[in-house]
C-alpha cells in the first residue's frame, strides 16, 4: 500500500493516478477484512472504489489528463509533513498495542454495544444495531451530508451545458 | 523498546507514514484532481487507524450466528469504530463529489486545474481591479 501511495506521488498521467487510488481503496478494503470489519470492508470496496473512481474518471473527461510539473521547491512541504508525522507517532507511544483486549476503546461503550444488542435490538449484526439504532442520529446527519453535497454538486454542474451553448451562438454571431 | 511493543505499534505507524504520504500530496502538488487523490488517501489510513482501535486479538467480525444463540466465550472486535467509519466514508464520498464538482467548475471558468496558473490569474485579475479602483480615486497607475 505504500508502494501504491508513493507511485501515487511520482505520476504525472492522472489517468493512472486515478487508478492508482482505485487500488489503494481495494487494498484498504482487504485490510479492512483482515482487522475483522467487513461491513466497513464491502462499503469501502463499493462506495470507495467503485463511486469515487467513476467520479474522479468523470472530472478527468471533463477536465485534463496530464499534470504539468511544478515550479516550486518540495522542502517545505517535506519539513512540514516530517515534523506532523513525528508528533503523530510520538503521540503514539502511549497507545495500547494492536489487539489489546484490555485497551480503553475495548472496555467502555464497546462492550456496553456488544452486550446489550441481543436483547435490545435483537440483530444479529451488531454493526447494523449500533448504526441504525444506537447512534441513528449520526447517520441522520450522515443522509442531510449527503444531501447537502448532492444539491451543491448539482447546482455547480447543471449550468455547464447551458453555459456551453450561450459561448457557441456568441461565437458564431461575433 | 522491547519487539512486543514495537510490532504493536508498527500498524499505527505504518498508518502515519500512508496519512504523511497522502497530506504531501496535497501540499506539494499544484494539480487539483492530484490534490483530492492526496485527501482521498489521508482519509483511507485515517479509517484504517480507526479500525484497528477496535481490533481485538482473537476476535472475529461483530455478527452473532443467525439463530442468536450466542456463546458467551466468543471474542468479538469492538463495533463502534466500524460504525463510524462506515458514516465517514459515505460522507468522504460526498465530500469527494463536491471537490471534484468544483474542479470542472474551475476548469470551466479559467480553462486550468493547475495551482500555478490559477494563482498567477487571480494575481491579474486583481492588478486590474486595483488599477480601475486606483484610477477613479484619482491615484498613480500602480507597477508598469
Amino acid at each position: 500500500m505504500v508502494l501504491t501511495a508513493l507511485a501515487v506521488v511520482r505520476m504525472r498521467s492522472l489517468f493512472a493516478v486515478v487508478m492508482l487510488s482505485g487500488i489503494f481503496t481495494l487494498l484498504s478494503a482487504l485490510l479492512f477484512v483482515t482487522m475483522d470489519a467487513v461491513d466497513v470492508a464491502f462499503t469501502e470496496a463499493a462506495v470507495g472504489a467503485g463511486i469515487t473512481t467513476v467520479l474522479m474518471l468523470g472530472t478527468l473527461a471533463l477536465t485534463s489528463r496530464h499534470e504539468r510539473p511544478t515550479a516550486r521547491s518540495p522542502l517545505i512541504p517535506l519539513f512540514v509533513v516530517f515534523v506532523t508525522g513525528a508528533a503523530l507517532i510520538y503521540g503514539t507511544m502511549d497507545m495500547p498495542n494492536f489487539g489489546d483486549p484490555t485497551a480503553p476503546a475495548q472496555t467502555h461503550v464497546g462492550a456496553d454495544y456488544i452486550a446489550r444488542t441481543p436483547e435490545e435490538i435483537d440483530l444479529p449484526n451488531m454493526v447494523t444495531a449500533v448504526l441504525a439504532s444506537y447512534r441513528g442520529y449520526d447517520t441522520l446527519g450522515e443522509v442531510a451530508v449527503v444531501f447537502t453535497a448532492g444539491i451543491g454538486v448539482l447546482l455547480l454542474i447543471s449550468g455547464l451545458r447551458r453555459r456551453r451553448r450561450k459561448d457557441e451562438d456568441n461565437e458564431g454571431s461575433a | 523498546m522491547t519487539s512486543e511493543f514495537f510490532f504493536g505499534h508498527l500498524n499505527y505507524w505504518l498508518f502515519i507514514i500512508l496519512m504523511m504520504t497522502g497530506l504531501y500530496i496535497v501540499v506539494a502538488k499544484g494539480n487539483l484532481v492530484k490534490k483530492i487523490v492526496g485527501l482521498n488517501i489521508f482519509q483511507t489510513s485515517v479509517f484504517m487507524f480507526y479500525i484497528s482501535i477496535g481490533n481485538v486479538t482473537g476476535g472475529t467480525a461483530p455478527i452473532f450466528p443467525l439463530d442468536m444463540k450466542i456463546d458467551p466465550d466468543v471474542i468479538y472486535s469492538n463495533p463502534l469504530p466500524h460504525v463510524l467509519i462506515l458514516t465517514a466514508i459515505v460522507v468522504g464520498v460526498a465530500t469527494t463529489a463536491l471537490g471534484l464538482a468544483l474542479i470542472v467548475r474551475i476548469r470551466e471558468e479559467f480553462g486550468t486545474i493547475e495551482e500555478d496558473a490559477l494563482l498567477e490569474l487571480e494575481h491579474e485579475i486583481a492588478r486590474k481591479v486595483s488599477d480601475q479602483h486606483g484610477e477613479a480615486m484619482g491615484g498613480r497607475h500602480s507597477g508598469d
